[in-house]
């Protein structure tokens, strides 16, 4: 491999690792946040059936 | 119904892998090597489509800081914000590979007398100190209203940043856009555009993927309120 090969890998790489790194910290922020909304959202009360 | 028409996360993600796959593809295996810079000019089409996308998404962010200054529109202010973290985040990519190809082609990693780089450092600091900005003050109108003005303020750098190469006297910085159009053709036009189309497909991918969890957030906090 050539040092401008070695460069082009290094800058697609950076790319790809900073765009990895950002898209897991913003799927692990909706995880928590999702659950956050399961847990606080009041529950369906059980009304609405046969009364 | 207002935003029924936008295209679905899951639609856009796809969308994204697919377009960064084919212009990888495209840059790797099929455009032709320069004459000039040889192998290590296969960084300009990730380099210029990313630079290209950030002035987009600062764009967007001062047109949302616009929208939220004349309407109140709290909306158009959480995707100003959302918009400017986007810029920021390809503005750092733009240092970053950018840095690379210069170390290659010119032999250092930065210089302080190309006015295009310094400039687009000044354009990406102004938008980082946004951020000191917003979170130094408690979120309301007043806060809204602070980072409107200035996500506005930093839109005048874009044209200076984007023009400063063009106005230069003496540059080491290659110019490919020019008042005549390209100055490139063939496969390595069709690369860039392609490479162009995937970064921005991506970015608002990116973008909606943030958006999204703003507005959970804000959710999550709403339901705490309630609760409390």
């Amino acid at each position: 491999m050539t040092t401008a090969e070695r460069y082009v890998t290094a800058a697609y790489c950076v790319v790809f690792a900073l765009v990895l790194v950002y898209v897991v910290i913003i799927a692990l922020k909706l995880q928590r946040l999702e659950r956050e909304v399961a847990a606080l959202e009041p529950k369906p009360t059980e009304t609405g059936g046969n009364g | 119904m207002g935003r029924s028409y936008r295209i679905s996360l899951p639609a856009l993600a796809v969308s994204s892998l697919v377009l960064v796959t084919l212009a990888l593809a495209l840059v790797f295996f099929v455009a032709p090597t320069d004459a000039d810079q040889g192998f290590s000019q296969r960084i300009f089409y990730f380099h210029v489509s990313i630079a290209f996308t950030a002035y987009l998404a600062f764009g967007l962010g001062a047109w949302k800081a616009l929208v939220h200054l004349w309407k109140r529109d709290p909306n158009a202010d959480l995707e100003s914000y959302v918009a400017i973290h986007q810029g920021v985040i390809f503005g750092s990519l733009v240092l970053l590979t950018g840095s690379i190809w210069a170390k290659i082609s010119w032999g250092h990693w930065w210089l302080w007398s190309e006015n295009q780089l310094v400039l687009f450092l000044v354009l990406f600091l102004f938008y980082a100190a946004y951020f000191m900005l917003r979170f130094s003050v408690e979120p309301g109108p007043q806060r809204a209203n602070l980072s409107a003005v200035y996500a506005l303020f930093g839109v005048i750098l874009i044209p200076v940043s984007f023009l400063a190469i063009r106005l230069a006297q003496h540059f080491i910085h290659p110019v490919v856009f020019t008042r005549d159009g390209p100055q490139f053709g063939g496969w390595i036009l069709a690369t860039y555009l392609v490479s162009q189309v995937a970064i921005i497909v991506l970015a608002y991918t990116l973008y909606r993927l943030e958006l999204s969890g703003k507005r959970l957030d804000l959710r999550v906090r709403a339901l705490r309120r309630a609760a409390a």
